[in-house]
C-alpha cells in the first residue's frame, strides 16, 4: 500500500516531465489524424519530424545569442519545413496516385539523411552544437509545449467536427467517390489535409528537440514519429481518443526514462515500458478487428472512375 | 499497345519507359544519383570523391594512390549481403500482394535468434553455426508469420502490424541479450569460433577483409526466391492471392495459409541477414543501441529491383556500394549521408513510375479524342 501511495506520490511528481513527452507526441498524432481522415496514410510522421527537429535546433543554435524570439522563430521555421517536406508525399501519393506507403518510406529514408547531412555542411560535425538555453518551463514546471500541443488538438477537433471543411475532410477518408459526386474537391482537401500533417509533425520534432534535449542528434526522435501514428490508430482515429491514447503512450515513455527513480519499479528492465505502445496498439488492432474504426479509405489513391 | 515506329519520338520514349520495369529502375537510379551529385556540388564539395571512392569500393583501385587493394571489394559485398537478404524479404511479400516494413524487426530476432545459439548451443565444428543459421530463419519467419496470421484472421494491416513488431523485437532483443551470463549493456561474451561464418579462403582472396560463408548462402537465397516464386505451385498459389484474392480463393487456394506463409517466408529471408551479420561481421552478440537499418534499407533495394529476383540482388549490391564507400567518402571531405539521401530520393522517385503511366494514359486519351490512334 505504501508502495503505491509512493507511486501516485512519484506520479505527481513526474507530471510536467510527462507532459514534455506527451506534448510533441499528441501534436504529431493530430496531424497524422488529420491526414489519415482525408484518406491519405502518413507512416513519414517519423522522417517529418526529424526534419523539425533539425531546423528548429539549427536555427535555434545559430540565433540564440543574437535573437531574444529564436525559439518562437525556430518553432516556426520547423513547422515551415515539415509543411515543405510533406508536399513530396502529397503530390506523390494524391496528384501521381502512387503507394502512399512507398512516398513515405522515401521521406524517412530521405529524412535521416538529409538532416546528418545538413549538420555536417553547417556545424562540421555528425549533429547540431548544442544550444545553451532551451525552451524553459512555465507555471508548476509545466512547458509551453503543453499548450500548444492542447491548442493544436482543440483547433482540429473544432475544424474536423463543427465547420464544414472538416465534414469534408471526413467524407473523403470514408468514400471519396461520393463526397467527388456531392461537389467536394477530393484532391485539394487530401493536400490541405497532408500539408497539415506535415507542418504539424515539423512542429512536435521542433518541440521535442526544444524541451528534452539539447542538441539535434540522429536519434532525437527515436521512434516518437511511430508511437504518434500507433496512437492514431489506438485513439480510434477521434480527437478524444488521439488525446487518451497519446497521454497514455506519452506516461508509458517517461517511466521508461525516470524508473530509475521509483523504487517499486526497479525490478523490471526499462525497455518493459518503451515497448508498452507497440504492444497495446498491435493487442488492440487485434482485439478491435471486426470493426471499422479506420477510415474506409485510407491508403487508397482517389481514383474519379472507381464506385 | 506499342507506339510504332514512326510514331514521335516522345510517344516512342514513353513508351519504352512503361514496358519495361528494369529501365525504369536504372533512370530512377540515375535521376537519384544526378539529384546527389547536384547537393554535393551545391554545398561546394567536389562530386568527383564521391564517385572515386565508388570506383575504389567496386574495383579496389584507389585512385588517388594507384594502390589496388581487393579488401574492398569484399567489404562492398559484406555490406551487400544484409541488403540482398533484406530486400529479399520485401521483394518476396511484395510479389504475394504484402508490404513488409518490417524486415527491421525480422531481422533483429534473427540477429538476436542467431546470437543465442552461437552462445549456448554445443561447439560442434561445421554443425554450431549452421544451427544459429536455421534459428535465425525460424525466428524471422515467426516473427513475420504472426504478422500474416493476424493479417489473414483478423484484417490487421500489416504495414500497422509490421511497425509494431520492429519496435518489439528492438527492446525485447535488448532485454533478453542483457539477460545473457557475462553480457553488460551493450555486448555479449565473445563467440566460440565454431559459430562463426569465418571463410579462410574468401578472406585469403579478399586481402583479409570480412567476407564470409553469408556470400554463398545470399546466393543461394537468391535462387531459392527465383524458383519458388516463378517455378513452382506454392510460388503460384502465393502470387495468385496477392493478385486477387476472392479469384484464388474461388480457384481452391487457402488464402488464410497462403498470407500467413507468404509473411514467414519474407521473415525468413531477413532473419537470415540478421545472422549473417552477427555471426559474420562480429565475433560477440551485441546488445543493440539502435535499429542497424538493413531491414528499411531493403525495401528501397526491393522497390528498385521491381521484387524481382536478379533485379533485387543488382539493387543490393548498388546499394551496398554506396554503404560501403560511405566512409571513403567522408575521407574526401564529402559528408557520409549522401548515400542515404540518394536511397531516400531513389525511393521518392520510384512514385515517378506511377506519373509516367497516368502520362502515357493522358496523352493516348487526347490521340483518341484527336481521332489519331496509335498501334
Amino acid at each position: 500500500m505504501t508502495d503505491f501511495i509512493g507511486l501516485v506520490g512519484n506520479f505527481a511528481q513526474m507530471l510536467p516531465s510527462i507532459l514534455m513527452i506527451v506534448s510533441p507526441i499528441l501534436i504529431a498524432a493530430v496531424g497524422g489524424l488529420v491526414c489519415e481522415r482525408s484518406g491519405v496514410a502518413n507512416i513519414a510522421l517519423e522522417g517529418l519530424m526529424g526534419i523539425g527537429a533539425f531546423s528548429a535546433a539549427a536555427t535555434h543554435v545559430l540565433l540564440e545569442s543574437s535573437f531574444n524570439l529564436s525559439i518562437p522563430l525556430a518553432l516556426l521555421i520547423a513547422t515551415a519545413t515539415g509543411l515543405a517536406f510533406s508536399v513530396i508525399h502529397a503530390f506523390a501519393s494524391i496528384t501521381l496516385k502512387a503507394d502512399q506507403i512507398v512516398s513515405g518510406t522515401g521521406i524517412n529514408l530521405l529524412s535521416t539523411g538529409i538532416t546528418v547531412f545538413l549538420c555536417q555542411i553547417i556545424f562540421k560535425q555528425e549533429r547540431t552544437e548544442p544550444f545553451r538555453l532551451g525552451m524553459m518551463p512555465g507555471p508548476f514546471g509545466v512547458y509551453p509545449t503543453a499548450w500548444i500541443a492542447l491548442v493544436v488538438l482543440v483547433i482540429a477537433w473544432y475544424f474536423l467536427y463543427r465547420r464544414p471543411v472538416g465534414l469534408r475532410l471526413r467524407a473523403c477518408g470514408e468514400h471519396p467517390q461520393a463526397a467527388a459526386s456531392a461537389g467536394i474537391d477530393v484532391v485539394r482537401i487530401r493536400y490541405i489535409a497532408v500539408l497539415v500533417s506535415g507542418a504539424l509533425a515539423g512542429l512536435a520534432g521542433g518541440c521535442l528537440v526544444l524541451t528534452q534535449t539539447i542538441q539535434y542528434t540522429v536519434f532525437t526522435i527515436n521512434g516518437a514519429g511511430f508511437i504518434a501514428l500507433a496512437a492514431v490508430s489506438f485513439g480510434r482515429w477521434l480527437p478524444k481518443g488521439v488525446l487518451g491514447s497519446s497521454l497514455l503512450f506519452g506516461s508509458s515513455v517517461a517511466l521508461a526514462i525516470y524508473m530509475v527513480n521509483i523504487q517499486s519499479l526497479r525490478f523490471l528492465p526499462s525497455e518493459f515500458f518503451s515497448v508498452m505502445p507497440y504492444v497495446i496498439t498491435l493487442v488492440t488492432l487485434v482485439v478491435f478487428s471486426g470493426k471499422d474504426y479506420a477510415p474506409r479509405a485510407v491508403g487508397q489513391a482517389f481514383d474519379k472512375g472507381k464506385s | 499497345m506499342r507506339a510504332s515506329r514512326d510514331a514521335p519520338l516522345q510517344d516512342r520514349i514513353l513508351d519504352t519507359f512503361t514496358s519495361s520495369d528494369g529501365l525504369v529502375s536504372v533512370a530512377v537510379v540515375l535521376l537519384g544519383f544526378l539529384m546527389g551529385t547536384l547537393l554535393v556540388a551545391l554545398v561546394g564539395r567536389n562530386p568527383a570523391g564521391m564517385y572515386s571512392a565508388i570506383v575504389q569500393v567496386v574495383s579496389g583501385w584507389d585512385l588517388r594512390r594507384g594502390i589496388w587493394n581487393a579488401r574492398y571489394i569484399g567489404e562492398w559485398l559484406v555490406m551487400s549481403i544484409p541488403l540482398v537478404l533484406c530486400g529479399l524479404s520485401v521483394a518476396f511479400a511484395g510479389r504475394t500482394g504484402l508490404f513488409n516494413i518490417g524486415a527491421e524487426g525480422q531481422y533483429v530476432v534473427g540477429l538476436t535468434a542467431a546470437q543465442f545459439v552461437a552462445l549456448f548451443a554445443p561447439h560442434t565444428a561445421g554443425l554450431h553455426w549452421v544451427l544459429a543459421i536455421l534459428a535465425a530463419v525460424a525466428a524471422g519467419a515467426l516473427w513475420g508469420g504472426i504478422v500474416g496470421a493476424l493479417k489473414a484472421r483478423y484484417s490487421v494491416s500489416e504495414v500497422v502490424a509490421t511497425i509494431m513488431m520492429n519496435y518489439i523485437a528492438y527492446f525485447s532483443s535488448r532485454v533478453l541479450t542483457q539477460l545473457i551470463p557475462g553480457a553488460n549493456t551493450y555486448r555479449t561474451p565473445t563467440f566460440p569460433d565454431t559459430a562463426r561464418l569465418d571463410s579462410p579462403f574468401l578472406q585469403a582472396l579478399t586481402n583479409g577483409s570480412r567476407l564470409n560463408y553469408g556470400l554463398w548462402l545470399a546466393v543461394a537465397s537468391v535462387l531459392f526466391f527465383w524458383v519458388v516464386i516463378g517455378k513452382t505451385r506454392l510460388g503460384f498459389s502465393l502470387r495468385a492471392t496477392g493478385l486477387n484474392k476472392d479469384a484464388a480463393r474461388y480457384g481452391g487456394i487457402n488464402v488464410t495459409a497462403s498470407v500467413t506463409t507468404a509473411m514467414a517466408i519474407s521473415g525468413a529471408f531477413a532473419g537470415l541477414a540478421g545472422a549473417v551479420v552477427s555471426l559474420g561481421s562480429f565475433s560477440y552478440g551485441r546488445v543493440l543501441g539502435g535499429l542497424d537499418g538493413y531491414g528499411f534499407d531493403g525495401i528501397a533495394v526491393a522497390l528498385v529491383g521491381n521484387s524481382t529476383a536478379l533485379g533485387t540482388a543488382l539493387a543490393g549490391l548498388l546499394f551496398g556500394m554506396l554503404k560501403s564507400a560511405q566512409p571513403l567518402m567522408q575521407s574526401r571531405q564529402i559528408p557520409k549521408e549522401i548515400a542515404s539521401i540518394i536511397m531516400g530520393l531513389v525511393v521518392v522517385f520510384i512514385s515517378l513510375r506511377a506519373g509516367v503511366r497516368m502520362l502515357v494514359e493522358w496523352r493516348m486519351k487526347e490521340l483518341a479524342r484527336k481521332g489519331r490512334t496509335i498501334e
